[in-house]
């Protein structure tokens, strides 16, 4: 009888009911990015709900709702999905709890390197990596006896190529619209170069020096061999570029690959798309990109039993071996039991040539916002590298002075 | 109106105005004045999946205490507002001192955040609102002048620009001249340029955000200034005829002068449409050649992974100033005309 009852409530609930972590209370809300991984694994997550009430907001905007969300008391989301740089402000606010106690009693089947320790505490639980890197056409490579790239100035040398054989006008692309995006690129070609945003132990900008001058001066040159609409480009945008055939190499996120290489657009591009690791720049041997990493965080000001509910629910997913082994190429997961398909080849590479994550520090972001303006006149023409950088370092100055780290 | 009457008239709404205008526009006025408290770092270890590093993070502990204390953060008084993000005093008086022509010096203020801001914005009122008043009141004339019939369809064709969303109406304009929209393509085939593109060039930016917004804002001067056109008397212009006076002479002596205090009117609210422009900057992705005062603040507010509150305030506070100065003349006038009629 017990048998059949049991058989029974397996059908009714499907799968599901096996995956239930016997959460009672509490509720779930989550606010995350919008791409494909992410959904899975907010997915995988709600398998696990139990009873808890669940709710999950994904959004491209998400940078901007989550400091203001999770300020409020009780805060709008009990857990937010972070990365290396929108982790910081959470920290610089206080607006994150320690989760080394729900780690502790719930993490099992979480690894140790997933952790993010700050200070000794666990303050996020990391469960996908991601990168830029290079993507190539291998038929238009091909054709014209180009090697794949190894490094950005030989990437500029096949794009001048392909350009004078007529074949693309615009061979290269890569995320440079104004603002974040082309903050980012800086930032990878500057450690690329082996640049250091800060001097030593304080806040003080360092990047108006020869490697700033360098940096600029490639980004340059690949923005002339770029669509001249470039600082209007996205990573949407570029991959639309791509797809339409437009392009035979390009700097894009690695978690960008799936949509990429799916069944949508036309077979024999999607085909001849082939993926390859980082480049370097300027003679040095650590890539010019960054890594990050994606993990959730807790709400620091949302009671102690939704934060418990919704440690458990994602917790399930940061340690769920089915998910990485379905959902294979959808990112390179940092879950146990992850087999690395031809999609994760971008981030291993830049991994095993030693590239640095993404600097964590407190006033980062200021940087980056600054950069994200002020070099813009600079690839327009209308600039000086010289005069670029040194008005991204008084912008970022002013902004420091405000903020008080200086 | 009695007064009395006026004033119970009036006191919703003015309480309400006070509420969400007036008391708000006073918060973001101290805001302005305060900076963030100096933050208290510390070295720490910090572990990732790539490894283990010693950097820096926030004290929270030290950090909350001094927020305690003092919620509203570091009294500034205008540091925010002088700072080389805002008016940047000490850095024009430093190119003023260095710079050997007055052409470098321009060049080196026009760098500046605020003042490329306030150029960009400046310029936009400067030739969208004329452009508009006229454009307007061509439409208003000229629909005045079609048969009854086809006024109706005519009227609603031509306020369509106003239905349109602004962010939809830009999006649409910014993929038809897309290098391989249709605009944009057929200009690069016009210029035989394969390098031109209007979304690169700051100029072209320019134009084609001023002639967006003329496109935008003229159905509001039309629709302003048609119904105005039904009110002028018919008299008059019968005299006018009678006396051989020509289309032209007839406008400008008679029904200009009846419309003209609706002109006044439409001046006023286009002057401040403009230069609070910002929709057409975020539908172009136009960040990068274009920067309006608006932008400045939203850029503070959402842009930046830290929320810079303080100079978003700054900036708003001169915002209002700005279009308090746009307004002056008007105002004025519009003052001593109400004193006259009286």
């Amino acid at each position: 009888m017990r048998k059949i009852l049991v058989t029974l409530l397996f059908l009714l609930f499907g799968t599901s009911a096996f995956a239930d972590c016997n959460i009672k209370s509490g509720s779930i809300n989550i606010l995350a990015n919008d791409f494909p991984a992410l959904r899975t694994f907010v997915e995988t997550s709600k398998q696990c709900k139990g009873s808890a009430d669940f709710k999950v907001t994904h959004s491209s905007e998400h940078n901007k709702i989550a400091v203001p969300a999770l300020t409020a008391n009780p805060s709008e989301f009990s857990a937010r999905i972070a990365a290396n740089s929108s982790i910081v402000p959470l920290m610089n606010q206080d607006l994150i709890r320690p989760l080394d106690d729900l780690v502790k009693k719930y993490g099992k089947g979480i690894q140790d390197s997933q952790l993010i320790t700050i200070d000794g505490k666990v303050m996020a639980v990391a469960f996908m990596a991601n990168t830029q890197h290079l993507y190539y056409r291998e038929d238009v490579l091909k054709d014209l006896g180009i090697a794949i790239p190894k490094t950005y100035e030989e990437v500029v040398a096949a794009s001048e190529k392909i350009r004078a054989s007529g074949k693309m006008q615009y061979p290269y692309a890569a995320a440079y619209k104004a603002g974040w995006n082309l903050a980012e690129e800086f930032v990878n070609m500057f450690i690329g170069h082996g640049g250091e945003f800060f001097k030593s132990g304080s806040a003080e900008p360092n990047i108006n020096n020869a490697k700033g001058v360098a940096t600029l001066n490639m980004l340059k040159k690949l923005s002339e061999l770029s669509n001249p609409d470039y600082l209007t480009h996205d990573s949407e945008a570029i991959k639309v570029e791509w797809e339409s055939g437009n392009v035979a190499l390009m700097t894009l996120w690695a978690s960008r690959s799936g949509t990429l290489l799916d069944d949508e657009g036309d077979p024999n591009i999607t085909k001849a798309t082939k993926l390859t690791g980082p480049a370097t720049v300027g003679g040095g041997n650590i890539p010019a990109a960054t890594l990050w990493w994606d993990g959730f965080t807790l709400a620091k000001n949302r009671p102690d039993a939704d934060a418990e509910a919704t440690f458990r629910a994602l917790a399930h997913a940061a340690s769920n071996k089915k998910m990485v082994a379905d959902a294979a190429d959808q990112a390179v997961w940092l879950v146990e039991g992850f087999v690395p398909g031809p999609k994760s080849i971008g981030v291993i590479e830049a991994v095993k040539m030693g590239a640095k994550p993404y600097p964590m520090l407190p006033q980062m972001g200021l940087m980056h916002g600054a950069l994200g303006s002020e070099i813009v006149e600079f690839l327009q023409g209308k600039e000086s590298a010289e005069q670029a950088l040194k008005d991204v370092e008084a912008a970022y100055i002013s902004k420091a002075k405000e903020q008080g780290f200086l | 109106m009695p007064n009395k009457t006026f004033f119970w008239f009036f006191l919703p709404t003015g309480l309400a105005m006070i509420l969400f205008i007036g008391l708000p526009i006073i918060s973001t006025g101290i805001q302005s004045f305060y900076a963030q408290h100096d933050q208290v770092v510390k070295e720490v270890k910090k572990c990732d999946p790539f490894g283990c590093t010693v950097s820096i993070v926030v004290d929270n502990e030290e950090t909350s205490k001094i927020r305690e204390a003092k919620p509203l953060g570091k009294f500034n008084g205008f540091g925010t507002y002088t700072d080389r993000n805002h008016l940047a005093v000490d850095e024009i008086k430093k190119f003023w001192n260095e710079t050997e022509s007055f052409g470098a010096f321009v060049d080196q203020v026009t760098n500046l955040p605020f003042y490329k801001a306030l150029i960009f914005t400046l310029t936009y009122c400067l030739f969208v609102t004329p452009n508009v008043l006229l454009l307007g009141f061509i439409i208003a004339l000229s629909l005045n002048a079609v048969a009854r019939k086809i006024r109706g369809p005519l009227i609603f064709g031509t306020i369509l620009p106003m239905i349109v969303t602004p962010l939809v109406g830009s999006l649409v304009l910014f993929w038809m001249i897309d290098s391989q929209g249709i605009i944009g393509a057929n200009i690069q085939n016009l210029m035989n340029d394969p390098y031109l593109s209007l979304k690169s060039s700051k100029t072209l930016t320019w134009i084609t955000i001023i002639i967006y917004g003329i496109w935008h804002h003229s159905p509001f001067a039309f629709v302003v200034f048609y119904a105005a056109l039904q009110t002028v008397p018919q008299e008059p212009i019968e005299a006018a005829i009678i006396d051989g006076a020509s289309r032209f002479q007839r406008i400008k002596h008679i029904v200009l002068p009846h419309i003209y205090p609706v002109v006044t009117f439409v001046a006023l609210i286009s002057l401040m449409d403009n230069f609070r422009v910002f929709e057409p900057i975020i539908g172009f992705s136009a960040e990068g050649s274009a920067q309006s005062l608006s932008w400045l603040i939203y850029d503070n507010l959402v842009n930046e992974e830290v929320i810079l509150f303080g100079s978003a305030a700054a900036t708003s506070m001169m915002t209002i100033i700005g279009i308090a100065i746009l307004l002056a003349p008007v105002l004025i006038r519009t003052w001593k005309e109400f004193k006259t009629a009286r």
